[in-house]
């Protein structure tokens, strides 16, 4: 249930954001979701694809600062409230959110969100109990 | 002015013959009372009655501020402690501070110094003298604080920092004269600006500025913005402190150097060899006086040359040109004496491995500038922003701590710090002095 997310450390500088998607492109590696943090001098990028272990590789291989995270993907139900819905559970048990991100596509009626917590089994635990559906890794990166 | 007629347009000839007189005097002494003086005259063949003319220095060997190092506290002290009546230190920032001693006429003779220093500035009997130098350990603040004194200045010792209040002393006391580094004179500017003081209305006529390395266009831009002339001096802790050299205002053209107290050599920082008059070297200076502490050949690391050529005020003193820089790795940054190891070592303790860095110092709106880049790699990297940015901020805070500047730190990619093939290029100074 926990997915792998490959984050990357990049410069502020321009063209640097291509590179990095030139080279998953070129090696056949394909987006599912993204998320790009930035300060004045840096920022990081995360992503969510369809082979991480390949993409880690051949970001490392072409001399980027890569990063292997795990997050979990949830179920969030489409509709007003829906998103609150999750939240409240997490804060009720306490449970804090790092940082979270949308998923580019839809699965039923529901969106998927990305995120990422400092305790994660917890938090995968206090979702399933209160029937929030967390997506296999397989699952999302074939989406 | 002239503080001392008689010394400080000695002829040539007197003046050398002075010279020699002291020099032999002090090889005597140190031969007789510093251990580490007299195993290294020995170990150089060189007996004190060998020493007959001012070519024999070059017999003598270097000392260097290892030597004080290792010496410390008190290993180079000349005469028996309960007559060291001052004791000052620099700053200590590579480890333990070098450490220097007063006896009583030390402490006479570097007021002379500075006293002379002053009234080649203008400033005289009469004159309000604001001392923005430090006060301490560090040899500014009293060592000018002494000179003013004795030439009957009326000084106030407000040491360096609280500009608000030092503008509010300039106003209320009436100061004719300042003295502080010449880049907080420029910060003072800015603060009266902020305060709506117009500096030029003011009565301050001179600035005696030094401790760091600053520009004639620093100086022009001083004295148009504080409508006084200000005037270069140079000195150092080992030697005596400020009074080692100084401007005068008639000529603001490179530093008379005291040369009844200090014998002074331009040296080939590579190969140790003297070098005729006018070529560019490590200044080198052995103190003729100095009882507490005295040095023989003291290796400065000061780029500079001397010049020769008689000065329109009436001196007889070679001048040293500005310091152009230093012979090694040593930055002076604010005033500070910075090593790119210090930085290196906070890196290092950081995160337990060294990552590839590059210290980048520059000058805005002339005051320097310290830019730490860190090239991030697995063992720094984190997905967190706040993480990375605390890493930032815990480099800086320690770099702060270690040696009191304020540094950026800025984490960059993997690769991007250029790589040589010799020794790794750490630093890059794009101030232009």
């Amino acid at each position: 249930m926990k997915i792998t997310q490959i984050s990357i450390f990049i410069e502020n500088q321009s063209g640097r954001l291509w590179e990095v998607c030139d080279l998953l492109g070129k090696n056949n590696i394909n987006i599912r979701a993204l998320s790009l943090a930035d300060t004045s001098d840096f920022g990081i990028l995360r992503l969510i694809v369809n082979d991480p272990e390949k993409a880690y590789q051949k970001l490392r291989e072409n001399e980027f600062t890569v990063g292997k995270t795990e997050v979990i993907a949830v179920e969030v139900p489409d509709s007003p409230g829906g998103l609150a819905k999750v939240l409240k559970i997490l804060k009720d048990n306490n449970i804090n959110v790092e940082y979270m991100y949308a998923f580019v596509e839809r699965s039923g009626d529901c969106a998927i969100m990305i995120f990422r917590f400092d305790e994660t089994d917890k938090a995968i635990e206090a979702l399933n109990n209160n029937g929030i559906k967390t997506i296999k890794g397989q699952e999302i990166y074939g989406l | 002015m002239i503080w001392n007629e008689e010394y400080e347009t000695l002829p040539r000839e007197a003046l050398e013959a002075l010279q020699l007189k002291r020099l032999q005097n002090l090889v005597e002494r140190v031969y007789a009372t510093v251990p580490f003086y007299r195993k290294k005259l020995d170990e150089a063949g060189v007996r004190p009655e060998q020493i007959k003319s001012l070519d024999d220095l070059k017999r003598l060997p270097f000392t260097t501020k290892q030597d004080l190092r290792d010496n410390y506290p008190f290993g180079l002290f000349a005469v028996p402690k309960e007559q060291v009546v001052r004791i000052h230190a620099s700053s200590g920032t590579t480890g333990k501070p070098t450490v220097v001693g007063y006896t009583k006429r030390d402490i006479n003779t570097w007021a002379e110094l500075m006293a002379r220093t002053f009234q080649a500035a203008g400033v005289g009997k009469g004159d309000i003298l604001q001392n923005a130098y430090g006060y301490g350990l560090f040899t500014g603040g009293l060592g000018a604080h002494y000179g003013a004194e004795l030439i009957g200045a009326s000084v106030i010792p407000i040491s360096g920092g609280n500009s608000k209040k030092q503008i509010m002393i300039m106003q209320d006391f009436g100061t004719t004269a300042i003295s502080c580094t010449p880049s907080y004179a420029l910060n003072l500017y800015e603060v009266a600006e902020e305060m709506g003081v117009d500096l030029k209305k003011l009565p301050v006529k001179v600035g005696v500025f030094g401790a760091e390395p600053w520009t004639n266009e620093m100086r022009r831009e001083i004295e148009e913005k504080w409508g006084i002339d200000a005037i270069d001096i140079y000195g150092l802790s080992e030697v005596i402190g400020p009074g080692v050299a100084f401007e005068c205002v008639e000529a603001k053209n490179g530093m008379h150097i005291n040369e009844d107290h200090f014998l002074v050599e331009i040296i080939d920082p590579e190969t140790g060899e003297q070098l005729p008059y006018g070529e560019k070297g490590e200044i080198v200076f052995t103190t003729l006086t100095k009882e507490a502490i005295p040095l023989i050949r003291y290796r400065t690391r000061d780029i500079t040359r001397l010049i020769k050529a008689p000065c329109i005020c009436g001196r007889t003193f070679v001048r040293m040109e500005k310091v152009m820089g230093r012979s090694d790795d040593m930055l002076i940054i604010r005033g500070v004496n910075v090593f790119p190891s210090q930085i290196e070592s906070i890196l290092m303790e950081t995160k337990g491995i060294l990552p590839h860095y590059l210290i980048i110092v520059d000058r805005e709106n002339n005051l320097d500038t310290l830019e730490v880049l860190v090239e991030v790699n697995e063992e720094f990297f984190s997905d967190e922003i706040k993480k990375l940015q605390q890493l930032e901020i815990s480099i800086e805070k320690s770099i702060k701590e270690m040696i009191g500047i304020s540094a950026k730190v800025r984490l960059v990619e993997p690769k991007t710090i250029e790589r040589s093939q010799g020794k790794a290029k750490r630093v890059i100074d794009k101030r232009k002095i």
